[in-house]
């Protein structure tokens, strides 16, 4: 089996009396594209919250290669090389495309704090070529706020790949796309992830997207996983069709 | 302290605390549901105390007058909240929050100098309330009926004001506002009326508390300026938006007030302001208000793009001409240059916080004093030559900027604002008060230049060195990743931290780097001056440098200097022509601000 990249071991929380995630355990072998799945409310992004550190977790732990991440603040997890996407787009919307990319390369290579050089000749060559990757080159110039809502997910692609992590967090990575679109955002998501030998995880409503793009899926369901396996196990899966599948059919 | 001083001093704390009630109350509720921070609220409570006061003495109802003048006050007053929101305001609410903010204090300058021109600069003692006139015998010390009147009066207003809010429809309308003024709107309530009405509401109870004061206190042109910085600290403490807070907070600030002058006479002004920041800290929201939904709009107090590339020949021949020319001109125009200069660097440096950083500091002058007065005091106490008092002068305030802003920088918006008002107005307190060392009132005076710099010439020419050196440094610092790392933070601080940028340390820098050039202006300014004043430290100062930045235009780093000269050239003109050159000003500026609501570089910009 190949190494571990994030062992989530009985992560519990809850809000008032609602368990959001409620003993949540798994493992994310390296290489592997996971999907999460669940209805709206199961907890997929509280998960995520805890993950990325946004939120503490009640109980539980979350390891990354073997290395304990509760309790540490979003900008120390990243630079251990997890790198996200939100749900709701966010990008620096006054900041050129290029701009956007070029503050996650800075941060990357710790000059986010250099006074006197001027930024606009550092980093050129990492970002444009992430620019290129997820095909937004052309758009460099623009300022982010004006971007179509593909072209922003697409900057958000960039950015999170922009300082080589291990792992890729994609919280709803197509939500709010055109069909047609979100196919196509998700492929060039899996061909750079496979390209880099990354490990992702995402959550997606897209089931196209989803038993398409995905090795393996969990679903979660009010704040429990109720069923991990390959699409076919999952598919076929009797609980997941009655909770799941069963509702949006 | 003998236990019949000790319940006089509650009471008559308590009586100031129910006038603070009623004015906090007004601001709080506007702030609630119209996210203005109205400057011209304390200006709206010295109009009503005016009128309160002519209105007594010209009424023929006898001894009624006068309640009838309070009424008659605060009702015109209302009114006058209603033209202001109506006519001016409205035009206002889609530009940026600060763009609004210009635009109260552009009236703070035009109300005191209409007062000024309507009754004078001299003091006026109000009429005493018929009937409430004498003093009682309590735990056998005398104690005027008039505030235990007003104790008896402000619970009274409390409850009226909580039938309202919680027994009618508007109340309830305007309660939703206060928590989400996007839903109310999204369930069709009008929300330009409601705020039409609020505004009148609000300002009417800023009336009230004014005309009720005319029996306490003599009336002079700067009690809009005093009230408006405590009123603000007894909201914040409250909790912006909630009137409870507000009474909870001025009965607080009252009786500390009351009590402090009896503990610590030398430290009063200190103490709500150390009470202010505590509050802050440990509870940034207020003590009855809630957490800012944060989210939608975060980080976009101020809409900003891209720099705007200044053409290479307009700088180089301003530098040029800036270098040739006061040679040429007479000694007055040199000195106004130089201030100039000090005032380019003090809105350049706000303008990394504010513009860059997206954090709106209220106490920027902060920096200024600490400049001004680490200079100065360098040179008195510690011996220190000229030249050396000036170059340390902005590590002084550097040094004091890394204290304050290790505090500020873990709030934003609203509550960094307040919170930097609250360390100036410490600041200010602490040089008010401190009569051995700083001269208190008096100031510092005698400090001079150098021998070898001390002609106007010499003097400009080193200000020029050192303010061109600093915009430019400011200009370097804006452009390099630092600058651009700082301005991601202001459009997405949790994306920014999504990308491994730990924000607060980076606001941090911010606030220390703008804390150093800050000082480099005030020493700058403090040699030119020959003395240091505690007024460096001032609401006034800090509100100066947030104007010129905003009239300048705050995308643009050029903005700042262009704003500062603006002003300034406007300030040295009007106060030439006229007295009421505060009121030239304030028209000035409303006008900017309907005409360009972007600044001044955002019209060249488009033009």
């Amino acid at each position: 089996m190949a190494d571990v990249v994030l062992e989530v071991d009985r992560v519990r929380k809850s809000f008032g009396g609602v368990h959001a995630v409620d003993d949540v355990s798994f493992a994310l072998p390296a290489g592997e594209i996971r999907a999460l799945i669940g209805p709206n409310g199961a907890g997929k992004t509280t998960l995520f919250n805890i993950l990325t550190g946004q939120l503490p977790a009640d109980a539980g732990s979350v390891r990354f290669r073997g290395r304990p991440i509760d309790g540490l603040a979003p900008w120390a997890i990243w630079r251990l090389g997890i790198g996200r996407t939100f749900q709701i787009t966010a990008t620096f919307a006054t900041l050129t495309v290029l701009e956007n990319v070029q503050v996650a390369r800075l941060s990357h290579v710790r000059r986010s704090r250099a006074l006197f050089r001027p930024a606009r000749t550092l980093e050129l060559g990492p970002a444009t070529t992430l620019l290129e990757q997820v095909g937004l080159a052309d758009q460099r110039s623009r300022a982010a706020g004006v971007l179509a809502y593909g072209d922003l997910k697409k900057l958000e692609l960039a950015i999170a790949l922009a300082h080589d992590p291990t792992l890729l967090l994609l919280d709803e990575p197509t939500a709010g796309m055109a069909p047609a679109e979100r196919g196509a955002l998700m492929a060039l998501t899996a061909r750079i992830a496979r390209a880099r030998g990354l490990t992702v995880l995402f959550t997606e409503h897209d089931m196209d997207v989803v038993f398409a793009t995905a090795d393996r899926i969990m679903v979660l369901h009010q704040g429990r996983l109720i069923a991990e396996g390959t699409p076919d196990h999952v598919r076929a899966h009797r609980e997941v069709q009655a909770v799941y599948l069963g509702d949006a059919v | 302290m003998s236990p019949s001083i000790i319940v006089v001093q509650l009471l008559s704390g308590l009586a100031k605390a129910m006038v603070l009630f009623l004015i906090a109350s007004g601001l709080s509720l506007i702030f609630g549901v119209t996210r203005v921070v109205n400057f011209a609220h304390g200006s709206l409570y010295m109009l009503a105390a005016y009128l309160t006061y002519s209105l007594t003495a010209a009424l023929p109802f006898g001894a009624a007058s006068f309640y009838v003048s309070v009424l008659a006050a605060a009702v015109a007053v209302g009114l006058v909240g209603l033209v202001i929101e109506v006519g001016l305001l409205r035009r206002v609410y889609k530009a940026p929050e600060l763009y609004q903010l210009l635009l109260t204090f552009a009236l703070v300058l035009v109300i005191s100098d209409v007062v000024k021109l309507a009754w004078g600069s001299e003091n006026k003692t109000g009429p005493s309330a018929p009937g409430l006139a004498g003093s009682v015998p309590i735990a056998g010390q005398l104690f005027p009926t008039y505030d235990l009147a007003l104790i008896v009066f402000g619970p009274l207003v409390a409850l009226a004001l909580w039938w309202l809010f919680y027994r009618t429809r508007w109340g309830v309308l305007i309660r939703a506002a206060t928590q989400d003024r996007e839903m109310v709107a999204a369930l069709g309530v009008d929300q330009a009326r409601l705020f039409t009405a609020v505004f009148a509401l609000g300002s009417a109870l800023a009336g009230l508390g004014g005309a009720l004061q005319v029996p306490r206190q003599p009336l002079t042109i700067v009690m809009d300026t005093s009230i408006i910085t405590e009123a603000f600290v007894v909201v914040v403490i409250g909790g912006m938006g909630s009137v409870p807070g507000a009474l909870l907070a001025a009965v607080m600030i009252g009786v500390i007030e009351a009590f402090g002058v009896l503990v610590l006479p030398k430290a009063t002004l200190v103490m709500t302001f150390a009470v202010m920041a505590i509050v802050l800290i440990v509870r940034p929201w207020g003590l009855l208000g809630r957490p800012e939904s944060q989210g939608r709009g975060a980080g976009g107090a101020i809409a900003s793009t891209s720099a705007v590339p200044v053409p290479r020949a307009a700088i180089v021949a301003l530098l040029a001409a800036l270098v040739a020319l006061p040679p040429l001109l007479p000694t007055f125009h040199v000195w106004v240059l130089v201030e100039i200069l000090a005032f380019a660097l003090f809105a350049a440096s706000l303008h990394l916080l504010m513009g860059t950083g997206g954090m709106v500091s209220f106490g920027h002058a902060a920096s200024f004093g600490l400049g001004a007065y680490g200079a100065a005091l360098l040179m008195k106490l510690a011996g220190v030559t000229m030249p050396v008092a000036f170059v340390a002068a902005p590590v002084v305030a550097a040094a004091c900027a890394l204290v304050i802003g290790f505090f500020c920088v873990r709030l934003s918006s609203i509550y960094f604002a307040m919170l930097t008002l609250a360390f100036a107005q410490i600041a200010y307190a602490i040089v008010h008060q401190w009569y051995d060392v700083t001269g208190g009132d008096n100031g510092l005076l005698g400090v001079w230049p150098a021998r070898w710099l001390a002609t106007p010439l010499r003097y400009y020419y080193l200000a020029l060195v050192a303010c061109v050196a600093g915009i430019a440094l400011l200009g370097v610092i804006g452009r390099a990743p630092f600058g651009l790392v700082l301005r991601a933070a202001r459009d997405h601080a949790r994306r920014a931290e999504a990308v491994g940028v730990n924000v607060r340390r980076h606001q941090w820098l911010a606030f220390v780097i703008a804390g150093f050039f800050g000082g480099l202006a005030g020493a700058t300014f403090v040699f030119l001056k020959g003395s240091a004043f505690p007024d460096y430290f001032s609401v006034p100062r800090s509100v100066e440098p947030l104007v010129m930045v905003l009239l300048g235009g705050v995308q643009a780093p050029a903005g700042a200097p262009l704003g500062a000269a603006i002003y300034k050239i406007l300030d040295t003109v009007a106060t030439k022509y006229t007295e009421y050159w505060q009121m030239v000003l304030g028209v000035i500026l409303v006008t900017l601000v309907l005409a360009f609501p972007r600044g001044v570089i955002g019209v060249l910009r488009r033009g």
